[in-house]
């Protein structure tokens, strides 16, 4: 037998190493927050706590541009995206698997797999070919590029809600001389919901924060927040960009936090 | 679901009409635009300026050639405004819209790029050179071999502005040619002496003004007015030199792009920018001189002493304005630059 | 099988095919079908100030490996773009490596929590992965800067005199992506720990095997599994990385990403842009396609 007192599943120096990396992943992190109530400018100095950044960002014509931008775009990459996967899920799961289904696994997860920076090429060609030919120059293409991308992040957890409902509900209605319509819209259909919300949520985060397609796919006067702070990041490094890095930090552990909660399985 | 529809449909809607209303898309160089200048305008015109960043010529060209930019002006240096008419890139200026048109200096009218001004206006102009952190090193900073021969105490700390013309340029004129040569001998050694000096630099990076006031680099070969600007950030630190084996001299000038969409609030600008008050407006944020006439009497003060913005009397025999390369000279240009960039 | 059964699976294929296709459509109008356009342009000729010509031409692809020597007129291996490629790809297994060492004790830690506490624990190593990238890289940046908190706080020890040079260097590179793509590689590790019998570890015990040979010889073989998916997870991203080099390396240490973007702007070569686009994507698929043949290798294997 083991000896007393000698725990199974530990393993020499691994908690140290655990915990260091937690306080190494946050430090980073919380060093930006801290740093964007500073009342002075460089890092070096703490110069009293101040909410001055935060003013001098809420007054920015260009921030507020951008930030508009971010969220018009991420509601609408969401709402499209979601709905677009949810079809897709519904076509792709409880059923006897179809010739093709491979394919169309593979066309939805297609986004995860290629390198952005491959995606963004080749939607600047052939945006730039649409702009050109159509003259239309507005966020239609940002927002059908969002919306791509974020598919396959509404998939899956709709996919996963999706596989372990309960059929019985569904038989019950049927038996019950409800129509398919009907059975979708009332009983489906709700059931469905929290997996929806969360694709809906993980996909508006997921479009707020992307950087690379955006920047490319662009034209003049359209850039998003990530891309605003690409710019600034370029040259300027004053804790505005922390003071708006913090806010949007705020927003996606808050978006985070509800998504996990819809998500938990319920004990 | 049809409400989410129409939700959405709006919002699409609303986001592509907002577009329209009494804007302008405006693509300068970086740190390059006085927002005073922009709310004076917006005051004035009721125009919302949105000014959008580029940090060399190549990049600007790349962007607009690639089609659907969206922008209204581009403002390229010299040398490259004929590429940019040749390639009917911009419009020809319709001067009946631009009764500012008289105020532009003489000395800047009729120049080999644009006799008469019909494609571009002036911006503002300057020099490029070498920015020193003096406390850093205390040697002469009046030479190309800060970059090119780079001393022990700038050893990865000095940075090089990735603008082409400019660095081949003065890596040219360095071993003894002149800028664009079109001698493949010449032209070698500038690409050895480059490329063997590369190695100590930090980093072939954007942004000197920033980090020349805040220590990250301790020197860049950079343009004049943004040393200016270094300097009083660093209590003058931060000195501007002109090397003497020849440095450029350029010259930044607006241009109304072909496919621009706001082509009345353009001309506005392009007029707004000739009013000799605006012009020193735009000088004192950058700290470049302009090409107006009369905007002196409106210049501040500290300007018209600064050695960046005067060009002292020992330096001005080395400045060249740099002409726009052509043929075999723009080829060597290139791919020196091509291999450098790796 | 029945007509009327064989009419109902015809249907719901049909149904099936139905269904997804708004989803296939935009996925081909924006994001896969332009990647063979990008194919198409890596066939064509460089227009010299930007954008193509519609001639056929493989110097798009001969320019990944070789250059055209203008001064001595003949092609040359191009060996700064070798210099790029083999850096994007060492600084990416590094990654992966370094993610791993660090990573493994993490998900380990995670998965011998009790159990009502690991759902926190999880949320906490999430929390920075859906961080954007940019923050997260501008963060480390603000540690690793010449006056950024690490220097500043070496310099107030007395460590050292002058600031340690660590962004715009390789390693600054790596430690971006380190940071950057840890929760990728924690995430699947905890996974497959998750779902280990810690009675192994107590047969192992009791055979007299100490803590390192039971790491060698249990734990590793059987978590194999999830170090390659984490493995796959962030080598992938790590090889196509654009932002964090951008930003930490200074422009002078290139990745295969800022290369590639670097041809679309101021390297006025779409073509090469387009084939090393292709390039990146083969590896990539590549990289994917081991992953699936040793995962499904491994799962049909069983557990001997």
């Amino acid at each position: 037998m083991a000896k007393p007192g000698f725990e199974i599943n530990r393993l020499p120096g691994f908690a140290t190493i655990a915990l260091g990396a937690f306080v190494l992943l946050y430090l980073p992190i919380a060093t930006l927050v801290v740093y964007s109530f500073n009342g002075s400018n460089s890092v070096a100095t703490w110069g009293g706590f101040s909410l001055h950044w935060y003013d001098k960002a809420w007054a920015n014509a260009d921030v507020k541009a951008a930030t508009m931008r971010s969220l018009i775009i991420g509601v609408s990459a969401a709402v499209l995206s979601t709905t677009l996967a949810t079809l897709a899920a519904l076509g792709t799961t409880r059923r006897r698997a179809f010739k093709g289904q491979t394919f169309i696994y593979v066309m939805i997860n297609q986004p995860l797999m290629v390198p952005e920076i491959v995606t963004a090429v080749a939607l600047l060609i052939f945006f730039g070919i649409l702009k050109v030919a159509t003259g239309y120059q507005g966020l239609g293409y940002l927002i059908a590029a969002h919306t791509a991308f974020c598919i396959p992040f509404a998939y899956l957890p709709i996919r996963a809600r999706l596989e372990s409902m309960d059929l019985s509900l569904e038989t019950a209605a049927a038996d019950l001389y409800a129509s398919p319509w009907q059975t979708f819209r009332r009983v489906t259909l709700p059931l469905l919901a929290p997996g929806i919300m969360a694709g809906a949520m993980l996909a508006f985060v997921i479009s707020l924060d992307d950087v690379v397609i955006t920047e490319f796919v662009k034209s003049g006067g359209q850039d998003t927040l990530p891309t605003y702070m690409l710019g600034q990041l370029r040259r300027a490094f004053t804790p505005e960009v922390n003071a708006i890095s913090t806010m949007l930090l705020g927003v996606t552990v808050v978006l985070l936090t509800a998504f996990f909660l819809l998500t938990r399985k319920k004990d | 679901m049809r409400h989410l529809l129409a939700a959405t449909a709006m919002v699409l809607a609303s986001a592509t009409l907002a577009a329209a209303e009494g804007q302008l898309q405006l693509y300068n160089w970086g740190n390059y635009t006085s927002p005073e200048l922009l709310a004076k305008f917006e005051k004035e015109t009721g125009i919302k300026v949105t000014v959008t960043d580029y940090d060399s010529n190549d990049v600007a060209l790349a962007k607009v050639e690639a089609g659907g930019s969206g922008f209204d002006l581009v403002v390229p240096s010299a040398s490259y405004v004929p590429i940019w008419v040749e390639k009917g890139l911009v419009q020809e200026l319709d001067l009946t819209k631009l009764p500012n048109h008289k105020n532009i200096a003489p000395e800047w009218l009729d120049v080999a790029w644009d006799p008469g001004r019909k494609y571009s206006v002036p911006w503002q102009w300057g020099s490029t050179g070498i920015a020193v952190n003096t406390k850093v090193y205390g040697g002469d900073i009046n030479t190309s071999a800060v970059f090119l021969d780079v001393p022990p105490e700038l050893v990865g700390k000095i940075n090089v502005v990735p603008e082409m013309i400019d660095i081949v340029s003065l890596a040219t004129m360095y071993v003894g040619g002149t800028a664009c040569s079109d001698d493949p001998e010449v032209m070698k050694k500038a690409r050895d002496v480059l490329l063997a000096a590369k190695p100590n630099w930090i980093s072939m990076d954007y942004g000197a003004t920033e980090r020349l006031s805040n220590g990250d680099w301790a020197a860049s070969v950079n343009w004049n007015g943004s040393t200016m600007r270094a300097r009083m950030a660093t209590n003058g630190d931060v000195q501007y030199g002109y090397p003497k084996e020849g440095y450029p001299i350029f010259m930044d000038s607006v241009m109304l792009l072909q496919d621009a969409t706001n082509v009345e609030e353009a001309y506005k600008f392009i007029d707004f920018i000739m009013v000799p008050e605006n012009a020193a407006m735009i000088s004192a944020f950058a700290r470049y001189a302009n090409g107006i006439a009369g905007s002196d009497a409106f210049m501040p003060e500290d300007m018209k002493t600064a050695p960046e913005v005067v060009v002292p009397e020992e330096h001005k025999a080395a400045g060249v304005f740099l002409p726009t390369c052509t043929g075999k000279g723009l080829e060597y240009m290139t791919a020196i630059w091509t291999e450098l960039q790796k | 099988m029945s007509p009327a059964e064989e009419n109902a699976i015809r249907s719901s294929a049909r149904n099936g095919w139905l269904l997804s296709a708004p989803a296939l459509i935009v996925l081909a109008l924006a994001a896969s079908g332009p990647l063979l356009i990008v194919v198409y342009y890596s066939f064509l000729t460089a227009n010299d100030t930007g954008g193509i010509i519609r001639e056929y031409s493989v110097e798009g692809w001969k320019g990944i490996f070789l250059t055209y020597d203008i001064f001595e007129e003949r092609y040359a291996l191009a060996d700064a773009h070798l210099t790029i490629f083999w850096r994007s790809v060492w600084l990416s297994l590094a990654t992966t490596a370094l993610t791993f060492a660090i990573g493994f004790p993490t998900a380990w830690f995670i998965a011998t929590r009790p159990a009502r506490h690991r759902a926190m624990w999880l949320f906490l190593i999430t929390i920075p992965f859906w961080t954007n990238l940019l923050i997260r890289t501008f963060a480390i940046n603000e540690v690793i800067r010449n006056e950024g908190i690490l220097n500043t706080l070496l310099l107030w020890l007395g460590v050292i005199d002058a600031p340690l040079q660590i962004v715009y260097t390789e390693t600054a590179v790596l430690i971006g992506m380190t940071y950057v793509y840890l929760p990728l590689m924690v995430l699947p590790l905890y996974a497959t720990i998750e779902r280990f019998d810690m009675r192994l570890l107590e047969a192992a015990y009791d055979l007299y095997a100490n803590r390192w040979l039971t790491l060698r010889r249990v734990i590793l073989p059987i978590i194999k599994p999830g170090i390659i998916a984490g493995s796959i997870l962030v080598f992938v991203p790590s090889l196509g990385a654009y932002v964090t080099p951008r930003i930490l390396g200074g422009g002078k240490k290139m990745m295969i990403g800022n290369f590639i973007e670097l041809q679309f702007l101021q390297g006025k070569n779409w073509p090469l842009g387009a084939a090393l686009s292709v390039l990146l994507l083969f590896i990539v698929m590549a990289a994917l396609l081991v992953y699936v043949r040793v995962a499904n290798r491994d799962r049909g294997a069983g557990h001997g």
